[in-house]
């Protein structure tokens, strides 16, 4: 039973992470991912979002018609999304009224209705939701890399306006990193989105090659020369 | 021919049943979430009117003392705004305006502007901008404390003729490398205390025959 966990984890995290390989759910990801506290704040509703829709959608896989899997999968995922969108709004208010518009968009995040196709409706509920989790998991991480990224670069801050998502107590999480910065507003912009990203992909990117050729390394094979 | 007809109709029913299945989903949980989201966004909104009058000013149900304004060209409105009137014992103490605007850097500049019943201003903030991060949002108190000036200023302290920004020969600052912002700001604030010095007794006049 194990067996089938690990590939699912390391698929989610890694190997096929829905922001870095996938390149899905892009509108969201670009978009929130201005400070640290943005992108955690929608990278947990995805999460959530994505473990409810795979469940479901996997509880029911024999029921739905194939032919009408998709009305089913948009059915399923956009009446989540409304009750956390109603949820957050009545016990998270604060953190709404900034993430608010964005709630609706995960709604057409592709990796969610992606997920349900390719893995929830083929697979049983246990595996579907660890992979809902781990995807979910990984599409955050990025988003707060990212979020991150831009904060540290853009403002010189990090965690600035955690007390909207950890209350009071959390108004000590803000760091300032670099006193009296004077701010580098293309991060904060959407191009600053693009070539975070466009980083991020490629340090993965130069991760897994590295690790390819640690491989080849073991097998004598002749490297092409350099010209 | 009947067996399309069945197919369709099997397929649809069990498409009908998940969508029975969503809406009481949905429904649910706004019913159990409505009162409470009401009472989210009545608290937001006396937060609001509370940053620019303070609440130990006045005693009446605010929220309830209200006046409807038209469209109007000196507030910047472009749809029906509404004034809330601060009054302690009944009598008048400050109105609340929505104004905005509308040659801010990037857009509308939505302000809540507070005038107390003698044209002093109790307080500024801005509700909603577009302005640049980093150089003309500095007129949201989350960035900076500019905003806060105003408080106790009127249309003759600085004379009528100084409430522009101080490079077009005012009185008031503009930021490093943003000029447009804070002139859109000052030239909306007074222009709501002109509003305010032409209408003052019939902003608070009017609820009185309402009563």
């Amino acid at each position: 039973m194990n067996a089938i966990y690990g590939p699912i984890i390391r698929d989610g995290l890694w190997k096929n992470n829905p922001a870095l390989v996938q390149l899905l759910g892009l509108c969201p990801l670009l978009a929130v991912s201005n400070t640290v506290i943005n992108g955690l704040g929608l990278g947990l509703a995805t999460i959530i979002t994505l473990v409810a829709s795979n469940g479901l959608v996997s509880l029911f896989r024999k029921q739905i018609p194939d032919e009408a899997r998709l009305p089913v999968f948009v059915l399923i995922i956009a009446s989540i999304v409304t009750v956390i969108e109603l949820s957050m709004n009545a016990w998270f208010h604060e953190l709404y009224l900034i993430l608010g518009i964005f709630i609706p968009l995960i709604v057409t995040n592709c990796a969610i209705t992606g997920r349900a196709e390719a893995f929830a409706a083929r697979n049983p509920v246990g595996p579907a939701l660890i992979d809902g989790f781990m995807m979910g998991v990984g599409f955050t991480a990025v988003l707060v890399l990212l979020g991150a990224m831009r904060e540290l670069i853009g403002l010189g801050t990090l965690f600035s306006e955690a007390h909207l998502m950890f209350g009071e107590a959390a108004r000590g999480f803000s760091i300032v990193v670099f006193e009296d910065y004077r701010g580098f507003l293309m991060a904060l912009l959407p191009p600053g989105a693009f070539i975070g990203l466009g980083l991020i992909v490629a340090l993965k990117n130069v991760i897994d090659a590295r690790e390819t050729t640690q491989v080849q390394t073991v097998d004598p094979v002749a490297e092409p020369a350099a010209s | 021919m009947s067996a399309l007809r069945d197919h369709i109709l099997r397929v649809g029913l069990v498409l009908a049943a998940f969508a029975i299945g969503a809406t009481s989903l949905v429904v649910l949980t706004e019913n159990e979430t409505h009162d409470k989201i009401i009472e989210n966004e009545r608290q937001t909104l006396l937060n609001a009117i509370n940053a620019v009058i303070a609440k130990d000013q006045y005693n009446n149900e605010i929220l309830a003392d209200t006046v409807v304004l038209e469209a109007n060209n000196q507030l910047g409105t472009n749809e029906n705004s509404i004034v809330y009137r601060a009054r302690l014992n009944d009598e008048p103490v400050a109105v609340v305006l929505s104004a905005i605007a509308p040659n801010g850097y990037n857009g509308k500049i939505k302000l809540l502007v507070g005038i107390a019943f003698d044209g002093r201003l109790t307080g500024v903030r801005v509700i909603s901008h577009k302005e640049t991060p980093g150089l003309g949002d500095k007129i949201d108190t989350k960035k900076a404390d500019w905003i806060l000036n105003f408080k106790g200023l009127s249309l003759s302290n600085p004379n009528v003729s100084k409430w522009k920004v101080k490079k077009d020969g005012g009185e008031f600052d503009q930021f490093t490398g943003a000029t447009i912002t804070p002139r859109a700001v000052v030239t909306a604030v007074k222009n709501s205390l002109l509003y305010f010095d032409a209408h003052r007794d019939e902003l608070f006049v009017i609820s009185e025959t309402e009563k």
